[in-house]
């Protein structure tokens, strides 16, 4: 609601400094606006480690497609020639370290795991173990989906955090909040949440390839300075891109005005 | 609290108004505007808003309002029956086909948690004592049949799998079949996750739907979806005709907007709301229920009936008897506790009683539940003599139950401190209940707000 606010400020007093008339002519002003915003200074790519491993975290709500981003970040990596290691720390929901296993195989990377019920924070300690000794590049944590106002599970994923930083004292190198573009407002509590547990770098916003527009992530970039890093748009391991913000901005435009012919 | 946010919103509103011992036109009004904000807030429809608040107009402004000695009672009691027709008025039980198996097909978004709410709904079935079959026709995304697997493993119910290399309809079919051979008289239908504008795959429900001929087919919706959801859902609901809605992830502070909007949008009935990790965090959804948490106003049927279910009525007989008596022991004390904790979770026990929203400190409350178990670990530390007489746990005794159970000294002091004060507690309120009455109610008073027991 501030974004909106504000941004509606700052177009009132752009079209009383370039004396626009037609309404049309706000179109472009707004994108522009939108486009710097979504931009920020800062350069949008990943941060890696001087020497050493690398350690990128995931974290977000039930079902955003934590997984299933990284087997898409892994097959990403490895096609630029880095080794890639997985480590399976949603040790909760049924079936969570098998989905990632089988990401493991169709990318061809290994994946550390432990049992089912077992504490992931000792999963991600292994996995940092392992990658030393296996000479991987990058490692890529999973963690098991978690409603943000359940206090327990929070705690439980600043524990993670904090092994990974006791291991590795600069890591993660990349603690990334997984959106689902169909997200309302709430998506903005997450951010919050989550970045007090686990210092969160960057976004990633998925499902982009369905109608919802995620517009959310503009409100989150200017009130928590979080720069979206890659959207998802579908289920194959190549649907991952780098986020662009003018076209990310050029598709809310032509939705909205899709669904305005619609109407 | 599912809702909680919009909840604490609509309470403040209503509040002020209940305060008032006349209601001008300008009240309502004033009132109105806060909950028509309140609800655009909370991400529901512009569309669905507007109209809510015409219909509330229409009644509140009424005489009945102005005329009536509490009017700001009987404007909530008009937004109660209101909330409670937007959210679908009555409960919507699940279909059951005169011929079984009865057949339902679950059909969403990629992670809105069909899989999960499958294996729930399974849970439940055999709880009212049926016999479910699921089936795995979630062919695409890894490892969703062995997620399922697992699941039916923890219900304890058959699932059907022929590997993610058939088609989902011949799977459907071939599960229907295998349904009617075995005697099951629930079929699920696990479908992958999709998104409505993906003609291929809608074409494939449309397949299945029109193979398996299901009695239900429910559209599962994740509670923090933005507006999006109620596109969603007419989209789906226009090329499936759904016959109702499950929504997840009611244990959020999602605002839950979208999740109001769906039934007046699409007209189809919320079945089921799911409230927690677990398997058996799945409540059948009662509108009218639900509208009044919203409001504050409680939800003690719930509250009874999930009471009913898990708490041994003999039992409680007997420890309302020693409470009465004054002989509660640490053994009760347990016994209580084991009790409470088959309840649920505390914090949701809490959001149905009438008023705890409001009252003081209990808004923020975060129970820990490990807390109970560190009570249990005290009390278990300690011996038959001393469950029954804990007057004679002296300095060293207290020592030793401190080391038996992980804690501190400090810790089995303030236990003990607080087990003598609910003693004493029972014994006023067992006076209070005798001749002398309420006399002693105001002593009781200041010892209410302090910390519970545990």
């Amino acid at each position: 609601m501030n974004t909106v606010m504000g941004l509606i400020d700052e177009l009132r007093a752009e079209v009383k400094k370039r004396r626009i008339e037609n309404p049309q002519e706000l179109q472009p002003i707004l994108s522009e606006k939108l486009i710097a915003l979504l931009r920020g200074d800062e350069d949008a790519g990943l941060k890696y480690a001087d020497t050493g491993i690398t350690v990128f975290l995931f974290v977000g709500v039930n079902g955003v497609g934590k997984t299933t981003t990284i087997g898409k970040l892994a097959h990403r990596l490895k096609s630029e020639g880095k080794k890639v290691m997985l480590a399976a720390g949603d040790t909760f929901r049924a079936g969570a370290i098998e989905q990632l296993e089988q990401w493991g195989q169709r990318v061809g990377v290994d994946v550390i795991k432990q049992e089912s019920g077992s504490d992931p924070a000792a999963v991600m300690y292994d996995a940092i173990h392992a990658a030393k000794s296996r000479g991987v590049d990058v490692l890529l944590c999973d963690t098991a989906g978690r409603l943000q106002n359940k206090t327990n599970l929070m705690e439980e994923l600043n524990k993670i955090y904090r092994v990974i930083r006791r291991e590795i004292p600069d890591a993660p190198h990349e603690a990334l909040l997984v959106l689902d573009a169909t997200m309302g407002q709430n998506a903005l509590q997450q951010a919050k949440l989550f970045g007090d547990k686990t210092g969160l770098s960057g976004l990633v916003l998925t499902k982009l390839d369905s109608t919802a527009k995620g517009g959310i992530v503009i409100a989150i970039r200017q009130e928590l300075d979080l720069p979206v890093k890659f959207v998802g748009l579908g289920e194959k391991m190549d649907d991952l891109q780098p986020f662009d913000s003018e076209q990310f901005v050029g598709a809310l435009f032509t939705k909205w005005a899709a669904e305005n012919e619609a109407e | 609290m599912p809702f909680e946010s919009l909840a604490s919103r609509l309470q403040n509103v209503f509040g002020k108004l209940r305060s008032k011992g006349k209601l001008s036109e300008d009240d309502v009004n004033d009132a109105l505007r806060e909950v028509r904000l309140a609800l655009l807030e909370a991400d529901v429809n512009f569309k669905v808003v507007k109209d809510f608040i015409a219909k509330i107009r229409e009644r509140a402004v009424g005489q009945e309002v102005m005329k009536s000695f509490t009017p700001g009672m009987v404007v909530v009691d008009i937004v109660n029956k209101e909330l409670t027709a937007l959210m679908g008025g009555t409960q919507s039980k699940l279909a059951r086909s005169n011929r079984p198996p009865t057949v339902i097909m679950m059909a969403g978004l990629q992670g809105a948690g069909k899989t999960t709410s499958t294996g729930k709904l399974a849970k439940l079935l055999i709880k009212e004592n049926h016999r479910p079959l699921l089936v795995a026709a979630d062919i695409y995304r890894p490892a969703a049949i062995k997620q399922l697997q697992v699941l039916g493993e923890q219900v304890q119910a058959p699932v059907f799998s022929l590997g993610d290399q058939v088609s989902p309809v011949e799977i459907a079919k071939q599960g229907l079949e295998h349904a009617k051979e075995h005697g099951n008289d629930y079929v699920i239908i696990d479908t992958a996750g999709r998104l409505n504008i993906d003609e291929a795959l809608m074409e494939e429900l449309k397949s299945i739907r029109a193979e398996v001929k299901p009695d239900e087919i429910l559209l599962v919706i994740d509670s923090m979806a933005g507006q999006e959801a109620v596109n969603v859902a007419q989209s789906f609901h226009e090329q499936l005709e759904l016959t109702g809605v499950i929504l997840t992830k009611l244990d959020s502070d999602t605002r839950g907007g979208a999740a109001l909007s769906v039934k007046a949008v699409t007209g189809l009935p919320i079945k089921y709301a799911m409230t927690g990790e677990k398997l058996d965090a799945m409540e059948p959804f009662h509108p009218d229920r639900m509208a009044s948490r919203i409001l504050g106003m409680g939800d003690m049927l719930s509250l009874i009936e999930k009471a009913q279910e898990s708490i041994d009525a003999e039992k409680a007989k007997e420890m309302e008897r020693k409470m009465r008596t004054a002989e509660f022991t640490f053994e009760d004390f347990l016994e209580q506790m084991e009790q409470v904790k088959k309840l649920g979770p505390i914090d949701q026990i809490l959001g149905m009683l009438p008023g705890a929203g409001k009252m003081k400190g209990l808004q923020n409350v975060k129970v820990d539940e490990k807390q109970i178990d560190r009570v249990q670990a005290i009390v278990r530390s300690m011996t038959k003599q001393e469950k029954q007489k804990p007057e004679i746990i002296n300095a060293s005794r207290r020592q030793r139950i401190a080391k038996g159970s992980g804690t501190t000294v400090a810790d089995v002091n303030r236990l003990l401190k607080q087990f003598e004060e609910m003693r004493k507690m029972m014994k006023q309120l067992s006076s209070m209940m005798g001749p002398k009455g309420m006399k002693n109610l105001k002593s009781l008073k200041g010892k209410m707000g302090r910390r519970f027991p545990f």
